[in-house]
């Protein structure tokens, strides 16, 4: 169909052959490249399931223009978790919480809370409400997710193993 | 299809010139839900992301030429923050982090929807909106880019690179109504500007008109209403006046949003609360840390 061009997710080079260059980020990720752990609600940016970062900030990966995001460091929900085996703290921290219900909006939210937690290591409620804000969980969850949100913070702190 | 990545504004005009259908993409939060959705399948696409000049802002005396590729994320973490905290404030109201960390202000302008957050604040500050075509360079006023809803005066071959706004070290408040705080269109809002140094008190309107509204009476009203040597109110009760006068400004309809009286209401509540806050002792508020 078109030329194919390549893009850096997860730190490994991977080209995009044969692809309508329309498709969004989302959507490559996802059908051509294997990474099925950024989730597809919207694809309108309104439920952050599909949150990667890209060069650093946290963005929903439906509303990237996939064909415009060479050259740029793409981070997926997978990324934060090379070994498949291992947990990162802010992961562990919603298991052990129970802040997954269904699951469809846990890779989001983890790389919401990631990003937060990677910019400020002690966030006020306010900010934790505000760094969630867009992403929607409709199992109700979000009482379990705040509580995620403060056993990573103390396990960062070293408070609890 | 082609997905062009220019890398300066010449490259950008060229690529229009050569390409007239194709569309202009920022930061996607528009385009991409259009594109998405199947409501529009562009021919090609000029991604302005690798645009150097697009991505910068920098001061000129007591202004601020802010590139269309600034983020709201950008304009409400960075020292922008401090030099033009009206559009910060509004900044923090748009979408979530990710759309934030997404949406332009250039992207704002091109869109130009009646609810779009950083034109009204624009507005009140007497922005110009900076262009590039293929006859050179122009600046337009705020108020005449925006045309209609989701139409300005931007050229076929043009594309904008930024805006100009003063650095006024005066208060600048943004307030806003919606059904919730994160992830909403306005329903109605209300940018402030209160310049000490040229005692000007400029307004604008969102979601209440066809496109962001001044409310020059208001404005000229407001200017007289304040005690210059101190920054408040000679009167309070003029806050009160001040809303109706902005009301009057207003030009509302209604849709599946809201109502045209409710709209109108809001707007008066929002602007007599701006100014009070705005002329509060001990005002400028500049507080915006997200």
């Amino acid at each position: 169909m078109t030329a194919p061009y390549v893009l850096t997710v997860n730190g490994t080079e991977r080209t995009v052959e044969d692809a309508w260059l329309g498709e969004s980020l989302l959507y490559v990720l996802r059908e051509r490249l294997g990474l099925p752990g950024s989730k597809s609600g919207c694809e309108q940016g309104e439920c952050g399931s599909c949150s990667v970062e890209v060069d650093g900030e946290l963005v929903c990966s439906c509303l990237v223009l996939a064909a415009s995001a060479t050259g740029t460091a793409i981070t997926t929900v997978e990324g934060l978790q090379p070994e498949r085996s291992d947990f990162t703290d802010v992961q562990q921290a919603f298991v052990d919480e129970g802040a997954v219900q269904c699951g469809f909006c846990t890779p989001g939210l983890v790389m919401a809370v990631h990003d937060l937690l990677n910019r400020t290591s002690e966030p006020s409620d306010l900010e934790v409400r505000e760094a969630i804000s867009g992403n929607l969980c409709r199992c109700t969850g979000y009482g379990r997710v705040f509580a995620a949100v403060e056993a990573a913070v103390a396990v960062r702190r070293g408070v609890v193993s | 299809m082609d997905v062009v990545l220019p890398t300066t504004v010449d490259e950008v005009v060229a690529a229009r010139v050569e390409q007239p259908a194709a569309a202009v993409l920022a930061g996607g939060t528009d385009l991409m839900v259009a594109v998405n959705a199947g409501a529009t399948r562009p021919e090609a696409v000029i991604a302005l992301r690798t645009v150097a000049e697009l991505a910068t802002w920098r001061r000129e005396d007591d202004h601020l030429v802010i590139g269309a590729g600034v983020t709201y994320g950008q304009l409400l973490r960075s020292e922008l923050a401090e030099l033009v905290p009206g559009l910060a404030h509004a900044s923090r109201t748009v979408g979530s982090p990710q759309i934030r960390n997404a949406g332009t202000i250039g992207g704002n302008l091109g869109t130009s929807s009646p609810a779009g957050d950083a034109l009204p604040v624009l507005v009140a500050l007497g922005a110009t909106v900076e262009l590039a075509g293929p006859d050179g360079r122009r600046s337009l006023p705020m108020v005449e880019f925006a045309t209609g809803p989701k139409r300005t005066a931007l050229g076929p071959a043009e594309v904008i690179t930024g805006v100009r706004v003063p650095v006024t070290g005066g208060a600048q408040q943004y307030r806003k109504v919606g059904v919730r705080n994160a992830m909403v269109i306005a329903v109605a809002s209300v940018a402030l500007s209160v310049d000490p140094g040229d005692r000007r008190v400029g307004v604008g309107l969102g979601s209440v008109g066809p496109v962001p509204l001044p409310a020059p009476e208001a404005s000229a009203f407001a200017a007289d209403a304040i005690d210059w040597a101190t920054g408040t109110l000679v009167d309070p009760a003029a806050a009160r006046r001040f809303g109706e006068l902005v009301a009057a400004a207003a030009s509302p309809i209604d849709d599946h949003r809201s109502t045209a009286a409710y709209r109108r209401h809001a707007v008066a509540v929002l602007a007599e609360r701006s100014l009070r806050t705005a002329c509060a002792p001990g005002a400028p508020d500049r507080e915006v840390a997200a």
